[in-house]
């Protein structure tokens, strides 16, 4: 008898090409999507003088510089402008398709992907950014690579890795209403710690993320790599083939029905072991906000930032202080006590068109006390808001509404928070400066982000929600 | 690629937990070449306040540590985005290597590809280096990755890495060479894979 598998171990296997004695496995590459930041890679291409092996499974998005207000056909912003000429020219040169700002398909790499059905269960998909995780949540094993690494794709088609241990998280029960795959992710890694998956694929499983839509499981996989992970996964299933069917790049007609067969054994078989399990129950997770300065620093809305002086070990004290100054939080203060600056909602973790309507159905009708940017993961998904109106509840609340793009998540487009403001935000990274020099982010979901709209300060998301239709 | 084999330099301890590659490189860098000298913006922000003035306290500012070859981090150094150009930072800053108790995944193999050493140490073994180097900011540190120890003032450590690893670094190798020599595997692979799995190929876009 076979010995039992888990989905990673099937994965792996399907895409070994070669597996070395010293256990350096080389992987045939199934996806790989490119964006602007990817020049260095092709930099070493044309060092070499080679060209792209597979351009017909190499795709580029234009998102991590592309401005979201004012015109993108003329952008104002000289370095901004060379950025995206770059990758134009790169992905021309190579013969890859480009979903660039001409495409009205452009929009974030990992909201693009799964969208156009290029993201398929059973792929093993590359990009050079670290959420790449993100698309394991179709069933596809996905990670983050750099740039030399980019570059070997971009000749071979292949990569080299070493399998890496793997972690099941389950989280069983149902989550209480209001809770959102965000508020689940937070959870796992303020448990885990920011490294409690470091090296490790984790395969997400249980009744809590079955119940998840795929949007849900994108934000889930996304954040994969802020408790270290290499990637994160879940098995697909029936909302998975739901979601797919029909996307322009998946498979068509008797052809899907194929593919649906082959990826429904796509699962862990009873029995197969994990090198590492955690637990978790929905029903204990509550709305979660970071308050410190790496994803691990999350806590329950109800509850109140650490106290140094109250911290037995010296280390961490010292810690909770930095994180403290730097957030301009007095020690022990209540979460719902601080006051935001502005908000943001957008980036690869939480753009999608259920994150815009968690957020609207909590500002319909009313008013942001603080300014804020909305940023649609993909121009299909922007128009497809504005056909249901979103458009008009963000904006009638106070709140601009931008283009598509990575935006204020990594703040090198030039939409920036500046040094001192606070921002409750959608994204995935509250590190030091990382929505620009001196920012200071809340990591939170789309409806608590809302809730922090209409309340000016940190704010249980519940309460806003009685009576209304989510 | 350079090889790395032994070290000896001085050695500066950034004892913070989670020091992810947007300290080490801010992205506003990021769309910079390495030409035009990413290792000058090392740390940028850890390094310079708002106004552009040196902050005294930060580690690697300090008259022992300016010229450091060597970094002790602490826990998960390095996590975060996947930017290689935080790696061509320390490396062209003059850093060869970086000793932790654990790395973000993306950053150590980043690392290897551009001969910058991630050396292994438990979290104490760091935090006693690192108590010796505040001790003796001009302690000098000898790192031998054919013997894989740290040698710091009478204390000698071992540390760990992944052999494979080790062997590159040792040997300067790099990866595109290896792979050109499987190359009738790879198109065997490719032949026999587009057969079993013609979904994986992307459908035509009408």
């Amino acid at each position: 008898m076979n010995r039992p598998q888990t989905i990673i171990d099937k994965l792996w296997a399907t895409h070994e090409i070669v597996c070395r004695d010293d256990g350096q496995s080389l992987l045939w590459v199934d996806r790989h999507y490119v964006h602007e930041g990817s020049f260095h890679a092709f930099g070493k291409l044309a060092e070499r003088g080679v060209k792209v092996a597979e351009p017909g499974l190499t795709f580029g998005v234009a998102d991590h510089y592309v401005p979201t207000r004012g015109s993108r056909r003329d952008i104002a912003n000289p370095e901004l402008a060379r950025m995206v000429r770059q990758v134009e020219e790169n992905t021309a040169q190579h013969g890859v398709k480009l979903f660039g700002l001409d495409d009205p398909r452009q929009g974030i790499v990992h909201v693009v992907g799964p969208e156009q059905g290029l993201t398929l269960p059973g792929l093993l998909v590359v990009c050079g950014d670290s959420h790449t995780s993100t698309h394991g949540a179709l069933g596809a094993y996905a990670f983050g690579i750099g740039a030399s690494e980019v570059a070997h794709v971009l000749m071979t088609q292949t990569i080299w890795q070493k399998k890496p241990p793997r972690m099941r998280i389950t989280v069983d029960g149902r989550a209480a209403p209001g809770i959102a795959a965000k508020d689940i992710v937070l959870a796992i890694i303020a448990h885990v710690g920011a490294d409690g998956a470091t090296r490790h694929a984790i395969e997400f499983a249980g009744s809590a993320i079955r119940d998840l839509s795929v949007e849900g499981r994108l934000t889930l996989c996304n954040m994969s790599i802020e408790a270290g992970a290499r990637c994160g996964m879940v098995a697909p299933d029936e909302t998975t083939f739901a979601y797919l069917k029909g996307r322009p790049y998946a498979p068509k007609g008797e052809a899907f029905e194929k593919a649906v067969a082959e990826w429904s054994s796509l699962m862990t078989d009873a029995d197969a072991q994990f090198d590492k399990e955690f637990r978790l129950d929905a029903k204990n997770i509550a709305p979660i906000v970071t308050w410190g300065t790496s994803p691990e620093d999350a806590l329950p809305i109800d509850a109140s930032v650490p106290d140094p002086a109250r911290e037995p070990d010296d280390a961490r004290a010292s810690y909770l202080r930095g994180a403290l100054e730097y957030m301009g939080i007095a020690p022990g203060r209540r979460l719902t006590d601080i006051a935001v600056d502005r908000v943001f909602i957008g980036s690869c973790t939480n753009s999608r068109i259920e994150d815009l309507r968690a957020a609207a159905a909590v500002l319909a009708g009313r008013k942001s006390k603080v300014p804020g940017l909305v940023s649609a993961g993909s121009t299909l998904i922007k128009l497809q808001a504005e056909q249901e109106g979103l458009d008009r509840i963000f904006r009638d609340a106070g709140l601009e509404w931008g283009e598509s793009g990575c935006s204020m998540c990594v703040g090198i487009n030039g939409d920036l928070v500046a040094p001192g403001e606070r921002c409750a935000s959608t994204t995935n990274r509250n590190f030091r400066g990382r929505q620009g020099p001196g920012a200071r982010t809340h990591l939170m979901s789309p409806a608590m982000v809302a809730a922090a709209a209409v309340a000016g300060h940190l704010a249980d998301v519940r309460p806003l929600l009685a009576g209304r239709k989510v | 690629m350079d090889k790395f084999t032994k070290l000896t330099g001085a050695a500066c301890p950034i004892d913070q937990p989670n020091l992810n590659t947007d300290q080490i490189l801010p992205a506003r860098y990021l769309k910079w070449t390495r030409a035009m000298g990413i290792g000058k913006v090392l740390f940028q922000d850890l390094r310079f306040d708002a106004d552009g003035k040196e902050r005294p306290d930060f580690p690697i500012n300090r008259p022992a540590w300016r010229s450091a070859k060597i970094v002790v981090g602490a826990r998960n150094f390095g996590c975060g985005s996947s930017r290689e150009a935080a790696v061509y930072a320390l490396y062209d800053y003059g850093v060869r290597c970086v000793i932790a108790p654990s790395y973000g995944d993306i950053f150590s193999g980043n690392a290897i590809q551009n001969g910058l050493l991630t050396a292994i140490v438990t979290d104490e073994e760091a935090a006693e280096i690192t108590a010796a180097l505040n001790r003796t900011p001009d302690l000098p540190v000898t790192v031998d990755l054919e013997e894989q120890t740290i040698v710091c003032g009478n204390r000698t450590y071992k540390f760990s890495i992944d052999p494979v690893r080790r062997m590159r670094l040792l040997n300067g190798w790099d990866d595109i060479a290896l792979t050109e020599s499987y190359r009738d595997r790879i198109a065997a692979f490719k032949e026999s894979d587009r057969a079993e799995r013609p979904w994986a190929v992307p459908s035509a876009y009408s």
